[in-house]
C-alpha cells in the first residue's frame, strides 16, 4: 500500500494528477506509418515537405522545416497535418509530434495565425517590457487571430522593450505607440516602420566613420 | 585603424549582397587559404589565438585540429542559435555582412576537409535567415558554393537549418541533435563533435563570430591578428550592450580595453546619472560584477580572475533602482522553462529556484530560505550533462552572495506586507461575524 502511494503522480502542490489510476489503453492501436497512397495531402504541403527532404537528405533531418510547413499550411501543428507530413516522411506521427511539443514556435492547439511575440526576458523588462506586454494585451483584447505571447530573449535588447511580429522585429516600442501598433497588427499593416530593427544603424561609432 | 575587423563597413548599403562584398574584396582570403595546405591553414589559425566566442572561449585552432584525418564524411556547423539572453552580435553580423560568414565557415570547411556544412539559425531570426538564405545562394550560382571552387579541387556544399524557439539548442550537442531532426537534448560527452558530431561524423561547431573572423586572420596573418588585444586573449569581440544603458548596441572592442570604457565611454552609462547596481560580463548565464569592477579589463583572464567569465560577450547593466529579487526571478523562470529536462538537478534545481523566489515576492518566504537557494545553486553546478544548469546556478548564487542584504530586507518587507493583507481582511471577516451575531 505505502509503496503505491509513492508511485502516485502528483503536481508539486501535492494533489494527485488525474489520471494516474487509470490503466494504459490495452485495446488501442499503436500508431503506424499512415499509408501514402490513401493519406490526402494539399498540394502546397507536400511540395514543402519534399523540398525539405531535398535539402535534409539525412535521417529525420527534414522534421523540423516539414512541421514549419505543417504550421503553415493550418496555422498550428494540427493531427491531421502531422498525419499527412508522416505520410510524405513515412514515419509515425508520434514521431514528429515528440518533436513539435520540444520547441517553443510550434503550436499544439489552434491560435491566431498572426503571432506577436514580446520580450520579456532580462534586458527587456529592465526597461518595462512587462509593462508592454500587459499594455499590449489590454489594447488587443481576445483577439482571436492573434497569438499574443510573452518570449524569452529575442535577441535584440539593444531595441528594448521589444517585440516580434511575424518576425518583425520592433522597438524601442513606447507605451503611447501601442495603440498604433494594435491596429497595425490588426490591419495586417507592417507594424511601426520606423522603429524596425532591420533599418536601425550600428550603434558602433566607428562604423560611422569609415 | 586595426580595431574594427568584423564591422568593417557593416553598415555600407547592400553589403549582405555579393556585389557589394565583392568589390570590397570579399572571397579573396578564401582563395588565399584555398592554396595553402590544410596543416599550415590550421597551424594559422592556432597562431591567431583566437577564441571561441560562443561562449566558452575555446582556441580555434586546437579544436580544428582535433578533428581526425581520413575519409569519412567531416562537417562544419555553425551554432548561430543566439539565445543567450542580452547577446544580439551574431544578429548584425548575419543581417549586414553574411558573405563575410560564408567566407569564414568555407576556410573553416577546407580547413579541415569538411565537404558537407551546416549554419543553424534560431527560429525567430526570421529576417536574417531570409537574407542569409539569400547570400547562399547567391554564393553557389557564383560557383563559390560548389564543385571545385575556385578550381581548388576543393567541393563544399553549405545549407541553412532553421530552429524552432529553444535556447537548448544553442548548446553544441543540443544543437546537433536538433539538426538531424531531435528533441534538443544535449548529449553525454565524450565522445566530443571532434570525434562523433552530426550524423556520427566527426564535426566542427563554431559561432557566427568566430567564423566571420577568420577572413581577417588570413588577411592579417596568425602574427598581426594575434597582436591586436592582449596575452591569451587575441583580436576584436563585438560586445552587445544593454539594460539600463544610453546607448544600447553592439559594439567592436580590442579584448582587453576597460570594462568602464565599454560601459561608460562607448555606451554612456545607465541613464539619468543613476548608478549601476551590478552588471552582467557575458550574457545572463555569468555570474554578476558590481560597480566595484568597472575597470577590469575586458578579456577571457581579467574577467576570470574577477569571478565571472567572458561568455558571449553581452553586458547587461543594471541600475540602482533595480530590484535583485526581480531579476533573480526573471533568471530562474528563463533556466527552467529552457532546461530541456534531462537531467535531475537541472530540471528539478531550476524549478525549484523559481518556486523559491515566487515565495520571496509573495511574501511567504523566510531569510532562511536563502540558504537552501545557495545550496540548491552548489549543488547543480558540475552535475549535469551540459551547462545550463551551472548557467543559472553561478549567476543566481553570485546575486545571493553580493546581495544578501537587499534578498534579507525584500523578504521582510514582503512578508510585512503580507501580513498586513492578511490582518486587514481578518478583520473585515471579524466585522461581518459580528454583523450576522447582532
Ligand atoms: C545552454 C547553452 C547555450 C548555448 N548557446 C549558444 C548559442 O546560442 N550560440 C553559440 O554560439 N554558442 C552557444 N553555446 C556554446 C556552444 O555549446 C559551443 O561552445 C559553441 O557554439 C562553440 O563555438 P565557439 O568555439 O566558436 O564559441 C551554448 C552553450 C550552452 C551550454
Ligand atoms: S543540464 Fe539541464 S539543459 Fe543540460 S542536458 Fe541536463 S537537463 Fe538538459
Ligand atoms: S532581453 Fe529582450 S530581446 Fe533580449
Amino acid at each position: 500500500m505505502a509503496d503505491v502511494q509513492r508511485h502516485v503522480a502528483r503536481f508539486t502542490h501535492g494533489s494527485r494528477i488525474p489520471g494516474w489510476d487509470r490503466a494504459a489503453d490495452l485495446e488501442k492501436e499503436p500508431a503506424v506509418v499512415p499509408d501514402a497512397a490513401t493519406t490526402e495531402v494539399p498540394g502546397e504541403l507536400r511540395a514543402a515537405i519534399e523540398d525539405a527532404v531535398r535539402r535534409f537528405p539525412v535521417g529525420d533531418s527534414a522534421f523540423i522545416p516539414a512541421l514549419y510547413a505543417v504550421q503553415a499550411q493550418y496555422g498550428w501543428c494540427s493531427p491531421e497535418g502531422i498525419e499527412q507530413a508522416a505520410a510524405v516522411l513515412g514515419r509515425t506521427p508520434a514521431a514528429l509530434t515528440a518533436v513539435a511539443t520540444f520547441y517553443d514556435m510550434f503550436e499544439m492547439e489552434p491560435l491566431g495565425r498572426k503571432s506577436v511575440y514580446v520580450c520579456t526576458n532580462i534586458s527587456c523588462s529592465l526597461v518595462g517590457a512587462d509593462q508592454l506586454l500587459a499594455a499590449l494585451e489590454e489594447e488587443l483584447g481576445e483577439d482571436p487571430d492573434v497569438n499574443l505571447r510573452g518570449f524569452e530573449c529575442l535577441g535584440a535588447c539593444d531595441i528594448a522593450p521589444m517585440a516580434s511580429v511575424d518576425g518583425v522585429y520592433v522597438g524601442p516600442i513606447e507605451l503611447g505607440e501601442v495603440p498604433e501598433l494594435a491596429n497595425q497588427i490588426r490591419q495586417g499593416d507592417d507594424p511601426l516602420p520606423a522603429k524596425q530593427l532591420i533599418r536601425r544603424p550600428c550603434a558602433d561609432p566607428k562604423v560611422a566613420e569609415q | 585603424m586595426t580595431d574594427t575587423l568584423l564591422f568593417k563597413g557593416i553598415d555600407e548599403p547592400g553589403l549582405n549582397t555579393i556585389d557589394v562584398y565583392l568589390a570590397r574584396g570579399g572571397y579573396t582570403q578564401l582563395q588565399r587559404a584555398l592554396k595553402m595546405k590544410r596543416g599550415d591553414l590550421i597551424t594559422e589559425l592556432t597562431g591567431s589565438g583566437l577564441r571561441g566566442r560562443g561562449g566558452a572561449g575555446f582556441p580555434i585552432g586546437k579544436k580544428a585540429s582535433f578533428i581526425p584525418k581520413g575519409d569519412m564524411q567531416k562537417y562544419v556547423v555553425c551554432n548561430a542559435d543566439e539565445s543567450e539572453p542580452g547577446t544580439f552580435k551574431d544578429r548584425e553580423l548575419i543581417q549586414k555582412n553574411p558573405h563575410q560568414l560564408i567566407e569564414g565557415l568555407i576556410i573553416a570547411a577546407f580547413a579541415v576537409d569538411a565537404t558537407i556544412n551546416y549554419i543553424y539559425i534560431r527560429g525567430e531570426y526570421e529576417q536574417q535567415a531570409d537574407i542569409l538564405d539569400a547570400a547562399i545562394s547567391e554564393a553557389r550560382d557564383r560557383g563559390i558554393i560548389g564543385e571545385n571552387i575556385f578550381g581548388s579541387g576543393f567541393s563544399v556544399e553549405l545549407e541553412l537549418a532553421r530552429g524552432a524557439g529553444a535556447y537548448i539548442c544553442g548548446e553544441e550537442t543540443g544543437l546537433l541533435d536538433s539538426l538531424e531532426g531531435k528533441r534538443g537534448n544535449p548529449r553525454l560527452k565524450p565522445p566530443f563533435p571532434a570525434n562523433e558530431g552530426l550524423f556520427n561524423g566527426p564535426t566542427l561547431i563554431n559561432n557566427v563570430e568566430t567564423l566571420s573572423a577568420i577572413p581577417s586572420i588570413i588577411e592579417l596573418g596568425a602574427e598581426g591578428y594575434a597582436a591586436i588585444g592582449v596575452k591569451d586573449s587575441a583580436g576584436t569581440k563585438l560586445v552587445s550592450i544593454s539594460g539600463n544603458i544610453e546607448r544600447p548596441g553592439n559594439y567592436e572592442v580590442e579584448l582587453g580595453i576597460s570594462s568602464r570604457e565599454i560601459i561608460y565611454g562607448l555606451a554612456g552609462g545607465p541613464p539619468d546619472g543613476r548608478k549601476i547596481k551590478c552588471w552582467f560580463p557575458g550574457g545572463s548565464s555569468t555570474p554578476v560584477l558590481t560597480a566595484d569592477d568597472l575597470d577590469v579589463g575586458y578579456d577571457y583572464d581579467s574577467i576570470e580572475a574577477a569571478g565571472s567569465m567572458l561568455g558571449s560577450g553581452a553586458i547587461i547593466v543594471v541600475d540602482e533602482t533595480q530590484s535583485v529579487v526581480e531579476l533573480a526571478y526573471k533568471l530562474a523562470k528563463f533556466y527552467s522553462h529552457e532546461s530541456c529536462g534531462k537531467c535531475t538537478p537541472c530540471r528539478e534545481g531550476t524549478r525549484w529556484t523559481f518556486h523559491m523566489v515566487e515565495r520571496i515576492k509573495e511574501g511567504t518566504a523566510t531569510p532562511m530560505d536563502l540558504d537552501i537557494m545557495a545550496a540548491v545553486q552548489e549543488q547543480i553546478i558540475g552535475h549535469c550533462l551540459c551547462v545550463l544548469g551551472d548557467a543559472m546556478a553561478m549567476p543566481i548564487g553570485s546575486l545571493i552572495a553580493k546581495f544578501r542584504d537587499e534578498f534579507e530586507a525584500e523578504i521582510e518587507a514582503n512578508r510585512n506586507e503580507r501580513e498586513r493583507k492578511l490582518a486587514a481582511e481578518f478583520a473585515a471577516a471579524e466585522v461581518e461575524i459580528e454583523g450576522i451575531s447582532a
